[in-house]
């Protein structure tokens, strides 16, 4: 390559052509533009007529310099110059190693990393050297042999980074091959510990080069709750005087996952400071992860745990608490052991289920209403928990459904038959108990408690018991819910346990309080967790699928590797997050020796210039057509006409983009002006066309027929349009149709919530006959699963569709098969006398069924219908029935329930000939 | 049927001559009836007692009136004896001369939406339409040339349709031909007046002197009167004997039509000085306003010559 300053040519021979360029300027300069032959009477008046100037015998010098320009462009670009040419690592010969650290933190430019190794490698390759790789981050289990550039050239786009860092405990001798090499090492700036043995033993082997980024490395810790916020501490490598934005990601009420929160933080040439996050709990609860805004590295996202979800506890004990005696408070114990790492809700039990708690606990609640609101809330997957004391074992617990074990009836009084000589011990707790692991103490004990009846299920429902095997803990699933019965009081009445450091730990199995740090190895001993949802090197999260558990001590340690994948760890119902910066990292840039060279840093990307040029050539050319049309007076009349309407299409492009969002907003003004028929784009074009003539046929039968005059029909996009503005929206469905985004059926959910309509028609005459039978079928299931649509009932002979404004039997398009629509509350029944039940009081969201009501309605431009239906008068019958059922439900949509109103009985009955 | 079925081939040939030579006449014919029909006629009568058709008066015999004179049936019913006076109706001889060289066959627009018609072609119905205004007025109507002879009547109009038809000649620019023209006659030229001027000048002069007056009209294409050119150009006549070639016509724009303008002048002078009326029409505006004013400018000089 032959440089000039900072340009570098690939074939600079071809620069000899500019020499070419003075002897052009001769050839030009001579010939001028050919004249234009022009027929014209008034040549006698010209005769004699000399012209003004005379340069205009030949070429203008203007003309001329622009194709001198456009040519030597072309020279210039096919000599293929590139500025600022990496030329580093050409010189070496013999094998090349390439080294790279393959971590998170080489994810934010692993690009630029990837072009580094591309470029090396096709440089072996034009050199004929061999290479080997080695990835740091995952290592090989033995010396990787050299081999053809070309082929790991081909490898190359499959490289991605890890979402840990390089292990400390990496053995030179096992990876590197033998021989001597000479080594590129691409290192994430980051500082470790084995860094300095790993690169003296590559000197031993060759000269190392070393190319490393000068982008900030970001990192975030774990989050952690502290004093009711969240705080997340951000790292950086480099002190730097900037601010990082972070985000908080979590799911939406929708289930769609967004950004939550954001905040700055000014890292003031620290490298450590701590986002906090003052978050209400409804929106703490959701966030799932937290991340650098714009940086696409795993070190980047702090994944959340049960650290940071703190659970909603209701807490509910019997009677106001005797003024003074704090310390015989039921709840006393339980608000201390809670409070720091729960939300506590306290009030009557009517109010707290308000608030939708995670737990409710009743301490000594005897009174349980048998069927209510608190039953609803178990069966729906409440916790319930519930501590005994004098009140409960006084009761008659037999009418009571929210216990997990029927307790021992009759008049039993403390110092009675539940009193012993001496206290009780808790024996070792059970295997496959949620206590599993706990250690017990020895100073807990029991000195009275609840009895349960003997029964078969008391041994699997017992999770903790007594030295004599009298159960202390009972648990039973109840609905999708649970319900845990602890047979002592929550105060230290009975026993000694809510005095125990036990206590906390046992109210944490239970997931009714949350750790407030990390657990350490000896607590997590011997558990075994699953990953649920693992990181990529670049922060993406994945689900972990058929993952093998990891032990709970590795866990513990927090250094995530190859075995240990960052991501969310679950056992049970607890769940520990592993981020990929590892707990107690400190992160340091990168230090190297001087005579260590190390690129990348300030270096200019090079940039192949051919393009631009070329680009140049071929433009001034184009000027030089232009020019010479107008030079030789070519340029007149409709071609320049033409030529400026090409010069101002190229200006009004913007402009003409924003014509079309001016189009979106003429839509919405259309649709929300009247009434107006929208169907669904199929995306087959005969469908959509069919749907198409089929509402226009309705809207005029509508406008003909009734007071509903509505606007021509439109064709919903469904990612784009605001479908608030659509009455009714017909929906062909095809065998082949694509599903609208999770945006559109939020969209759509929302739409059925608000009281619209959707028919759904399936064309093919079959859904009644319980679907799925046909390929339209079976994508109606589909298409239709993630839509908020109540129970379905084929529709019956008094639903209000059948009387809103024609009397309807049936419901026919081009077939005639029974529809469905949203089923009658069971409770609806017929009153004395009345024709119809008093049925639902809304208007049902979603017709479907496979008539082809738009084959039926379809009109051409001349308003005939555009298909036969049945044979004879008796298909002319069929579709006037049709569109008579399009009247109805379109009178249905707009009028509700305003049919069903029993006022119009009298009438109706009239009508009805009875 | 069978008649014109057992006609003879000489007839039938006649009649397939009559139509082919038809065919030419009716378009332009029609034009300019139709153009005719937008200006209305009024017969220009003397309002005097004169050689005419209509009424004008009775009058009381003076003495040296010719016995043959008397009114009878009007002198019989009184003892005067009277004498019936006729309005002097002056039947006008017009010639027309419209240019058939070269120069006039060209169009700035050919073909297309906005296409124009010749000048010769504009110059010809122009005449015609003229022409048929004129035999409505009961004048005599010719060519300048010694083909058509002033005659009124609707045969005159068929006849000079079929001349004006014709094609034309092959001369680079048209000069007047005045053998024909009467004295005291009047004398309509329709012309670009691109030729020789002087040439011109001398048949006005000889015109003058045998008591003609007339009108000039000028037909230029707008292209003529704008220069609308640029860059490297060769023009070349209509018949192709001038050519003129220049580097950069745009600069010559400001020349031609100051050119175009001292023509225009002169033109306008010399038609002055021979008590003629000059003006200049664009093929790119409607006929009817130039119809309208060579109609006009005709009449008032056939009333300015009754006084």
């Amino acid at each position: 390559m032959w440089m000039l300053g900072p340009i570098g040519f690939t074939t600079p021979w071809l620069l000899l052509g500019l020499l070419a360029l003075p002897l052009l300027y001769v050839i030009l300069r001579a010939v001028p533009p050919a004249p234009v032959r022009r027929r014209f009477p008034g040549v006698a008046l010209l005769l004699g007529l000399h012209d003004r100037d005379a340069e205009a015998a030949r070429t203008p010098w203007w003309l001329l310099a622009l194709r001198m320009l456009a040519l030597a462009a072309a020279i210039i670009g096919f000599s293929g110059p590139v500025l600022n040419p990496v030329t580093v690592g050409a010189t070496g010969s013999g094998p090349l190693l390439i080294v790279t650290d393959g971590s998170w933190a080489s994810a934010r430019d692993w690009s630029r990393r990837i072009d580094r190794i591309g470029r090396a490698l096709d440089e072996a390759a034009a050199a004929g050297r061999p290479v080997a790789m080695i990835s740091l981050a995952d290592p090989p289990p033995e010396a990787p042999p050299f081999g053809a550039a070309t082929a790991l050239r081909e490898t190359l786009p499959g490289l991605k980074p890890a979402p840990w860092e390089p292990g400390a405990d990496i053995d030179p001798a096992l990876i590197l091959p033998e021989g001597s090499y000479e080594t590129l090492w691409l290192s994430d700036g980051l500082e470790r510990d084995a860094r300095p043995d790993f690169l003296s033993a590559l000197e031993e082997h060759g000269t190392v080069n070393v190319w490393q980024s000068a982008a900030p490395i970001w990192a975030l810790g774990a989050a952690r709750i502290e004093d009711g916020v969240v705080n997340v501490p951000v790292f950086s490598a480099v002190a730097l005087a900037s601010t990082v934005e972070v985000i908080a990601m979590g799911l939406d009420p929708a289930g769609i996952e967004r950004e939550l929160a954001r905040t700055e933080v000014a890292m003031d040439a620290r490298t450590q400071a701590i986002a906090s996050f003052d978050l209400p709990p409804e929106l703490r609860n959701r966030v799932t992860r937290f991340e650098v805004a714009g940086l696409r590295s795993a070190g980047a996202v702090s994944l959340t745990d049960d650290a940071v979800k703190r659970r909603k506890v209701a807490l509910i004990s019997a009677g106001v608490s005797r003024e003074g005696l704090e310390l015989l408070d039921p709840s006393h114990f339980l608000r201390e052991a809670l409070d720091p790492t729960a939300d506590l809700i306290e009030g009557t039990l009517e109010d707290v289920l308000l608030a939708n708690p995670d737990v409710v606990i009743l301490a000594d609640v005897a009174e349980v209403p048998p069927a209510g609101a608190l039953q609803d809330w178990v069966e729906d997957g409440g916790l319930l928990l519930r501590f005994a004391g004098p009140r409960l074992a006084m009761t008659d617990t037999d009418l009571d459904p929210l216990l997990p074990v029927k307790l021992r009836a009759g008049g039993r009084s403390i110092g009675g038959t539940m009193s012993w000589g001496e206290p009780r011990q808790l024996a070792a707790f059970p295997a496959g108990s949620p206590f599993e692991g706990l250690e017990v103490s020895p100073d807990v004990t029991v000195s009275a408690q609840v009895m349960a009846e003997p029964s078969p299920e008391l041994a699997e429902r017992t999770i903790a018991q007594l030295a004599d095997g009298t159960p202390l803990v009972t648990r039973a699933r109840f609905g999708d819910g649970t319900v845990v019965l602890v047979h002592v009081t929550a105060n230290a009445e009975w026993s000694t346990l809510p005095l125990s450091i036990l206590f906390p730990k046992m109210l944490e199995r239970l997931a009714v309080s949350t750790r407030p740090t990390r657990p350490d190895v000896a607590e997590l001993e011997g558990t075994t967790w699953v990953p649920q949802r693992v990181i990529d090197g670049f922060g993406r999260l994945t689900t972990a699928e058929a993952a093998a558990g990891v032990a709970g001590e590795d866990l513990a340690m927090g250094h995530p590797s190859a075995d240990l994948p960052p991501g969310v760890y679950a056992d049970d119902d607890r769940s520990v997050a592993l981020n990929a910066l590892a707990a107690d990292r400190v992160l340091a840039p990168a230090q190297w020796p001087n005579w260590i060279s190390v690129e990348g840093v300030e270096q200019p990307q090079q940039t192949p210039l051919k393009g631009a040029l070329l680009a140049l050539s071929l433009l001034a050319l184009m000027v030089d057509i232009v020019a010479s049309l107008a030079l030789s007076g070519r340029l007149r009349g409709p071609r320049a006409a033409s030529a400026m309407m090409v010069a101002l299409a190229m200006i009004a492009m913007p402009q003409l983009s924003k014509a079309q969002e001016a189009m979106a907003q003429d839509r919405a003004i259309a649709a929300a002006g009247n009434v107006v028929l929208a169907h669904i784009l199929t995306g087959d074009p005969q469908v959509d066309q069919i749907a198409q003539a089929g509402l226009t046929g309705l809207t005029n039968t509508l406008t003909r027929r009734t007071t509903v005059e509505p606007s021509p029909p439109l064709a919903i996009d469904l990612e784009r349009d605001d479908l608030a503005l659509f009455t009714l929206i017909y929906w062909p469905v095809t065998a082949n149709q694509s599903a609208p985004s999770p945006a559109a059926y939020a969209k759509l959910n929302r739409y059925l919530r608000g009281g619209g309509m959707i028919l759904f028609d399936t064309r093919d005459a079959d859904v009644a006959n319980f679907g799925g039978a046909t390929p339209a079928g079976q994508r109606l299931q589909a298409l239709a699963a993630p839509l908020d649509i109540p129970p379905l009932a084929p529709i019956s002979n008094d639903h209000v569709l059948t009387r809103t404004f024609y009397l309807l039997q049936s419901f026919p398009g081009r077939y005639d098969q029974p529809i469905w629509v949203e089923a009658p509350l069971p409770d609806a029944e017929q009153a004395e006398g009345m024709p119809f039940r008093n049925l639902n009081d809304g208007v049902t969201p979603v017709v479907i069924g496979g008539n082809d009501w738009a084959g039926a309605w379809a009109v051409d431009n001349n308003g005939i219908a555009m298909f036969p239906v049945g044979r004879g008068l008796s298909g002319e019958r069929q579709r006037e029935m049709a569109l008579r059922f399009g009247v109805n439900l379109v009178m249905h949509v707009l009028t509700g329930n305003y049919k069903s109103d029993q006022v119009h009985v009298p009438a109706l009955l009239e009508r009805l000939g009875q | 049927m069978t008649v014109i079925a057992k006609a003879s081939p000489q007839i039938r040939a006649l009649r397939r001559a009559a139509d082919t030579e038809a065919a030419a006449l009716p378009p332009l014919l029609l034009a300019a009836e139709k153009l005719a029909r937008t200006v209305q006629m009024g017969v220009h009568g003397k309002r005097s007692s004169g050689v005419g058709e209509e009424f004008w008066q009775y009058r009381p015999v003076h003495a040296g009136d010719e016995a043959r004179f008397i009114d009878w049936r009007r002198s019989g019913r009184s003892d005067q004896q009277f004498v019936r006076e006729r309005e002097w109706q002056l039947a006008q001889t017009v010639h027309l001369w419209v240019d058939d060289a070269a120069s006039m066959t060209y169009t700035g627009e050919q073909g297309g939406k906005r296409a124009r018609p010749t000048k010769s072609e504009r110059a010809r119905l122009l005449a015609l339409a003229l022409a048929v205004l004129s035999v409505r007025g009961g004048e005599r109507v010719g060519l300048t040339g010694q083909l058509a002879a002033p005659r009124p009547g609707k045969g005159q109009i068929l006849m000079l349709a079929q001349l004006l038809s014709a094609a034309g000649s092959v001369d680079e620019y048209g000069v007047p031909e005045t053998s024909a023209v009467r004295a005291q006659s009047k004398v309509v030229m329709i012309s670009d007046f691109f030729g020789d001027l002087d040439r011109l000048q001398e048949s006005l002069r000889r015109l003058a002197q045998r008591g003609v007056t007339g009108v000039m009209l000028q037909v230029l294409d707008p292209l003529e009167e704008d220069f609308p050119f640029d860059g490297r150009t060769v023009f070349e006549s209509m018949a192709g004997s001038l050519q003129f070639e220049t580097r950069s016509a745009g600069d010559l724009r400001d020349q031609y039509r100051a050119r175009l303008a001292e023509r225009r002048e002169r033109l306008l002078r010399m038609a002055q000085a021979a008590h003629w009326q000059f003006s200049t029409h664009h093929t790119g505006s409607s006929a009817q306003a130039a119809l309208l004013w060579l109609h006009q400018a005709l009449r008032s000089q056939v009333a300015g010559r009754g006084r």
